[in-house]
């Protein structure tokens, strides 16, 4: 079967690998353009967030590319992302477009469903059950490798001398860690790429500003959606830390990575958990900010996605409290790039003016 | 004795019955605030965060209003009233969920919030449990409790009953609390049938949607609601839906819709939902889609601050007049 899926930043390479190993034929997401944009905008609801509206133009993309099924993800709510793949399927009905779609639910809620469903795959496509293990095993760590690859580029970018250096570094990287065939290649593959990252030359005198990212996972994840906020920045001079990483839960070296404990700093200004996507992360994570010195905040949400609304109304008050500013874009068809880059600007300034006075010093919190 | 405000605005129009009822007998004054005006509206828009939807932004207009006059402040988190759903996981709008606090941070000089957490889906309900710490907040006994709560049901049972008969809510919340006699009503010369679905907040807040029931009215159309319908008749629906929306009065709404296409007793279906609102983005394009199939006349009316009365009117008016046509063809 020629199988797709829905493009988040780097994890293409890992979900590429994860098809064609379990014995299909993968059709490659392309890169959310604008004309992704605009074939989801047409045929979406108008209030639908941009990532459904980016999703959808993704799978008529892929069934003109030849795709018969794509496999993304269910959910349980409140979120309505939760409910995306059903109506996928309603639009994609509409338009007679022969695409299958196969909605991984959570398997804690469902395991039967979800075996289910990867079986149906593993025997389609010709595999054993250990190869089929083995195949996720490898998957898995080539997602931890590109987002290892990916931090370390966002550290770096700041303090390169040439811009475009890390870019072109990053790229070279994962081009390795593409081609790696199992572990021992991928733990090769991902040294290399951080070594090429640690070759490019940097000013290491340069204390940049530190802005964290947070918001909905898909804008937070995919640069195509947040107008490559991240690169953006990286080649202001601001060194970016972002809250959401696929491979996060099993991470201990990453400022945000337990929700059980994101809960509980929430616990005081949202007395509720969880309340669907990541609203109540995005509060504990400006709280977590603030308390490991980062100059500011970045909020980032598609337009009317409820959780983020419910963080933005509390996210004042927590920010004149830690003394943090944070900067909410909330993201549609209509945001330009224009436009991100001239908030962000103001942003930076804002914080670099804070830094210069020692603003930012003045309130020291106990971690 | 405490004064206890209830805003109305969001679960006001389902929930009254019992909140007020199991308040009042607890021994407390219930002040609800007063119908949606301009100026609520406008303090809402100002209170609350922008990218909120109508409802919302009433919800802190309502609130503002009441909160020098009351000594608490009704605003109960509701996070579920029913074990429902492919995982038993239905909810509310994430609004709802956080609602309390948004209230709380966007609003100065509030009375303390009454803002029991509504959680009934676990085994065993919760209500006497939830009844309970609003009854200490109160400062009344579990047997007080127990009593209003009881009383509560009941009152609120007639108003589902009322309802069932064909009433309107506004009419029936009348009759539950004024005692007054009320009859389903009669049909004269009401040569069309409309079903009105969405949430209780937008079809029966006539602010919200510039008077559409009463529009319907003078045009004579005979109104029916998801409301009208028992919770069987409702859940029946779910088995035709790929996977169950997470949301209550989204459940309640799109059953509804899915109940008048089958049933063909009703022209038409008119669906109201506000601005930017995040589950109907995902309500109104299945019912869409689905009123297509069942070749079901649809008209989707969004409401937001800036609807017009002339604006809901002429859209009425077009749609009834493409109905009216479509029979005399027949």
């Amino acid at each position: 079967m020629k199988i797709s899926f829905p493009r988040m930043g780097y994890s293409y390479i890992a979900f590429k690998w994860l098809v064609e190993n379990m014995g299909h034929e993968c059709v490659v997401p392309p890169e959310p353009s604008n004309r992704t944009l605009d074939l989801g905008v047409r045929y979406a609801p108008e209030f639908a967030c941009i990532p459904f509206k980016i999703l959808l133009g993704t799978y008529i993309e892929v069934a003109q590319m030849g795709a018969q099924a794509v496999i993304t993800s269910g959910g349980m709510g409140p979120c309505r992302a939760g409910y995306y793949w059903v109506m996928h399927k309603y639009l994609l009905e509409e338009m007679n477009l022969p695409l299958k779609i196969i909605a991984m639910e959570m398997p804690l809620l469902n395991l039967g469903d979800f075996w289910k469903k990867i079986d149906l795959l593993r025997r389609d496509g010709g595999i054993s059950l250990k190869e089929l293990l083995r195949v996720l095993k490898i998957t898995w760590a080539k997602v931890k490798s590109i987002d290892d690859v990916e931090i370390r580029s966002h550290q770096v970018r700041p303090r390169e001398l040439k811009r475009g250096e890390t870019t072109l570094a990053i790229n070279a990287g994962l081009a390795f860690i593409d081609a790696a065939q199992n572990e021992e290649e991928i733990r090769e593959a991902r040294q290399e790429a951080l070594s090429l990252l640690d070759r490019v030359p940097c000013d290491e005198q340069r204390q940049p500003l530190k802005i964290g990212i947070i918001g909905e996972i898909y804008v937070v994840l995919e640069p195509a959606a947040n107008h490559y906020i991240q690169l953006l920045l990286g080649e202001m001079g601001v060194e970016t830390d972002r809250s959401i990483y696929l491979s996060a839960y099993a991470r201990k070296n990453t400022i945000v990575n337990l929700e059980g404990d994101l809960f509980s700093v929430a616990r005081p200004y949202l007395n509720e958990a969880p309340i669907g996507g990541h609203g109540v992360n995005s509060i504990a994570e400006t709280i977590l900010y603030a308390r490991h010195g980062f100059d500011g905040v970045v909020q980032l949400a598609p337009f009317s996605c409820i959780p983020e609304i419910v963080a933005k109304s509390i996210i004042p008050t927590v920010s004149r409290e830690y003394d943090i500013p944070v900067q909410t874009l909330f993201i549609d068809e209509q945001t330009g790039r224009a436009g991100v880059q001239t908030r962000m600007e103001a942003f930076v300034d804002l914080l670099q003016w804070r830094r210069d006075r020692g603003i930012h010093k003045k309130k020291v919190f106990s971690l | 004795m405490y004064t206890v405000g209830i805003p109305r605005s969001l679960a006001y129009f389902f929930f009254l019955p019992l909140w007020k009822t199991f308040i009042t007998e607890l021994g407390h004054e219930v002040i609800e605030s007063p119908p949606t005006s301009r100026a609520i509206l406008d303090r809402g828009v100002k209170e609350a965060v922008n990218d909120a939807c109508i409802p919302i932004k009433l919800y802190h207009g309502h609130a503002a209003h009441l909160a020098e006059n009351c000594d608490f402040l009704f605003c109960p988190r509701l996070v579920s009233v029913r074990k429902h759903g492919d995982f038993g996981s239905e909810t509310f709008c994430p609004k709802f969920l956080g609602l309390p606090d948004m209230v709380r941070l966007a609003l100065k000089d509030l009375p303390p919030l009454i803002d029991t957490r509504i959680d009934l889906k676990q085994p065993g309900g919760g209500s006497q449990e939830a009844a309970g710490e609003i009854g200490l907040r109160l400062g009344n006994s579990p047997a007080q409790v127990k009593r209003a709560l009881r009383l509560g049901m009941a009152a609120q049972g007639y108003f589902h009953r009322l309802c069932q008969q064909g009433i309107l809510a506004d009419d029936a919340l009348q009759a539950v609390f004024n005692g007054e006699k009320i009859y389903p009503p009669q049909s004269h010369g009401q040569d069309i049938t409309i079903a009105v679905v969405g949430y209780p907040y937008a079809i029966y807040d006539p602010y919200i949607n510039a008077g559409l029931l009463k529009i319907l009215q003078q045009q004579g159309v005979r109104i029916v609601t998801q409301d009208m319908l028992s919770d069987r008749e409702l859940n029946r629906q779910d088995s035709k839906l790929p996977k169950t929306l997470f949301w209550y009065f989204s459940n309640r709404a799109v059953y509804g819709g899915l109940h008048f296409m089958s049933d063909r007793q009703v022209d038409g279906i008119i669906h109201v939902t506000a601005f930017a609102c995040g589950p109907d983005s995902m309500v109104d394009r299945l019912l869409e889609i689905e009123a297509k199939r069942h070749a079901t006349p649809y008209l989707p009316i969004a409401v937001d601050e800036h609807t017009g009365e002339a604006g809901v009117r002429t859209r009425v008016e077009a749609f009834l007049d493409m109905l009216r046509y479509k029979r005399r063809r027949r």
